[in-house]
């Protein structure tokens, strides 16, 4: 559509056409480009999301000097529940987690990563929280905790989580997967945490 | 006591016909969602409310599924509503159209009575096919998922068909037909990434961003764009050359800055650092496009002194011009940048930002769609000054738009107080967020959302009752815009 005699280039319809057009092209471009890297580099496995069998090892939050934010430290080996598997064990059990957090939405009152309802405390970091008490107790607490919460300590505010049916078996999954998520190396997210004390 | 005009949808086209299907259903699930809403947010200051019965997440569940499917159910039916005059040709495959309609509102009830009844499932896939993918906003299960593609295809032949069929016959497709129509395909294909179920959280969050950013920070924004330019042609009489060459300006700035902007939601879920920067400085961009609506709306407003055949939606177009530049731009602006998301993200900053972005952008255009839609079903009466029992329209705006303000300020008052106490100085341990939770500020914030929650809901019944009367005693017709005359003065 050529512009008539009076009308400015810049106030076209025929030039905005054109650059909607090619600006989107332009950035989805881009957008793929980004996203074809992003996807490399959070495979499984990888430098910044863990092989699941990282569960047989400790995992700990510690402040970096350098990047002057906490970075995900893996420690000695310390199976979880004190069986140490295989990367295809480790994925059925943190796949099997992950599918139960799920199937209870979790995510409509806790978050992950950050995302999600705002009712109950972020997971990211839920296998590091010192609200667990001591690395020797942790694991029994979670999975009683996760399979009927309706009758423990949670706040003064009387908020508590429901009793969601979760079985023995899914319970220790959830564990697993909370562990194996606390190794993704979130940037820093959450700041400022303390994680639980797992030296004694 | 003047004539009673009925409601009669002998006034519209098979389109609008349609389309007024969709906006009834839309207002219906608007009002589900406000009632899930306060179930929710009585939840935050009496936790012992129907605990064990339905709980939060069940409440929060269907709040936020409700304004998902409303909204969409407000879109499909503007564009329904449109569609003939842009295309000048008849909908085409109506009856399929009808059909899809009944199935789609079924699956809405069966997916709802499902999260209500069932509520959750064993850790296994059958959860995910059958009862909840317990992904925000889109938990409807994959059976679910699958019926709203077969029915957004089938939307989408209705809609490219009958412009197909108009540019035969008019010899070309109008610019917001064009825009429409690749908006719908985005927004189409963009749902099927949403699809699959992967074990890695990052790989998985990486695309369930796709979804709900591009959905509502580009495709949805695309969208109101074309609704508001067909609705300044008809309520205001702007010139279909002016609307347009605004319409891919703003696409412009929305996908020019929206696209990448994505990268706000990749900050802190595992993805690389480089997010950091390029989602900092493209989400700074976003408002822009926001700026430029206002604008438009406003000057055009002015430009024909206010003078519209329609003061109801006039009004909400204008809510939605500001609503979509405080609640998306502004609210959206003030915890973008990743320096401060660090202690933002997460927490009632979040939801103060999806109230007001939501509602401001989507809610406010959808509810000037319903005025539109009113007005013609009475037979294209005038709905301006001096209209019968016009204080409805007046007080269904004021306490809708005050109820929604007094909420975002709760919950925003809330998140500062949360970002400071749990985040900056307890270091986001669960400790942390309950000393958050517990502190006096956020409470008061929670009990202020939960009375301006009253106000709204006090708000949605007028706006019921206003949408079920309006014109009803108007004599007066529709006068036609003169564009011409004004424009020479």
């Amino acid at each position: 559509m050529a512009a008539n005699d009076n009308e400015l280039w810049w106030a076209s319809e025929s030039f905005w056409k054109k650059t909607t057009i090619w600006t989107t092209v332009v950035m989805l471009f881009v957008l793929v480009g980004l996203t074809l890297d992003t996807v490399s580099q959070i495979q499984v496995g990888g430098k910044r999301v863990l092989a699941y069998s990282t569960i047989n090892n400790r995992v700990d939050y510690k402040f970096d000097e350098t990047l002057k934010r906490q970075v995900v430290v893996i420690g000695q080996e310390e199976p979880l529940f004190g069986k140490k598997l295989t990367e295809q064990e480790a994925e059925a059990l943190v796949d099997h987690g992950k599918l139960t957090m799920h199937a209870k939405n979790c995510m409509d009152c806790h978050t992950i990563l950050g995302n999600g309802a705002y009712y109950a405390p972020d997971l990211t970091k839920a296998w590091l929280d010192p609200f667990w008490g001591s690395r020797g107790v942790r694991e029994d607490l979670m999975v009683a905790f996760i399979k009927d919460p309706s009758d423990k300590v949670h706040n003064s505010l009387g908020r508590r989580m429901p009793k969601l049916g979760v079985t023995d078996e899914e319970a220790h999954a959830v564990v697993a997967y909370l562990k194996w998520m606390s190794t993704i190396d979130t940037n820093g997210f959450p700041n400022n945490f303390k994680p639980i004390d797992q030296e004694n | 006591m003047t004539a009673i005009r009925a409601l009669n949808s002998a006034n519209l086209n098979g389109g609008q016909k349609l389309a007024v299907k969709y906006f009834t259903v839309a207002l219906a699930l608007l009002g589900a969602q406000i009632l899930f809403g306060m179930l929710a947010a009585t939840q935050f200051v009496m936790p012992g409310f129907l605990y064990g019965v339905i709980d939060f997440s069940i409440n929060r569940m269907v709040h936020i599924n409700a304004l998902v499917v409303w909204l969409l159910f407000g879109f499909i039916g503007a564009v329904y509503w449109m569609l003939e005059e842009e295309a000048g040709a008849p909908t085409v495959g109506l009856k399929l159209g009808n059909i899809i309609f009944y199935v789609f509102t079924a699956t809405v009830l069966v997916v709802v009575a499902v999260y209500l009844l069932v509520q959750v499932g064993p850790g296994e896939m059958s959860t995910q096919w059958l009862i909840t993918e317990g992904r925000e906003y889109t938990e409807a299960p994959r059976w679910a998922d699958i019926g709203i593609v077969v029915c957004v295809l089938a939307f989408f032949y209705n809609v490219a068909a009958t412009f197909f069929k108009g540019k035969a016959a008019k010899g070309g497709i109008s610019g917001i037909g064009g825009v429409l129509l690749l908006d719908l395909v985005a927004l189409a294909g963009i749902y099927l990434l949403g699809m699959w179920y992967t074990t890695n959280v990052t790989l998985d969050q990486y695309w369930w961003w796709w979804v709900i950013h591009m959905w509502v920070e580009a495709t949805w924004e695309v969208m109101v764009g074309c609704m508001m330019a067909y609705a300044l042609m008809n309520v205001l009489g702007t010139s279909r050359k002016i609307v347009t060459t605004w319409l891919y300006l703003e696409v412009f700035m929305m996908l020019g800055s929206g696209i990448l902007g994505i990268g706000h939601h990749y900050f802190w879920i595992g993805t690389p650092e480089y997010w950091l920067s390029i989602g900092g400085f493209f989400s700074a961009l976003e408002p822009l496009p926001l700026v430029a609506m206002v604008v438009h709306a406003v000057y055009d407003s002015g430009v024909h002194k206010s003078r519209n055949n329609n003061h109801p939606a006039m009004g909400w177009l204008i809510a939605q011009a500001f609503g979509n530049f405080l609640g998306a731009g502004v609210w959206g602006f003030i915890h973008t940048l990743p320096q401060i998301n660090l202690y933002t993200h997460g927490t009632q900053w979040s939801a103060s930002h999806g109230h007001f972005a939501f509602y401001g952008a989507y809610a406010t255009i959808n509810i000037a769609f319903f005025y539109m839609a009113t007005q013609k079903l009475r037979g294209d009466v005038w709905m301006s000054g001096n209209l019968f029992g016009n204080w409805k329209w007046k007080w269904a705006m004021v306490l809708l738009n005050l109820g929604m303000l007094g909420m975002i300020m709760g919950m925003l008052v809330a998140g500062f107080a949360q970002s400071q106490i749990e985040r900056a100085i307890g270091g986001a341990t669960w400790t942390a967020f309950f000393a958050a939770q517990e502190h006096p500020w956020f409470v008061q914030g929670m009990y202020w959302r939960l009375a301006f929650g009253w106000m709204f809901a006090a708000g949605y019944v007028l706006l019921v009752w206003d949408m079920l009367t309006i014109g009803k005693r108007e004599t007066r017709a529709v006068q036609s815009h003169d564009d011409a005359a004004l424009e020479a003065k």
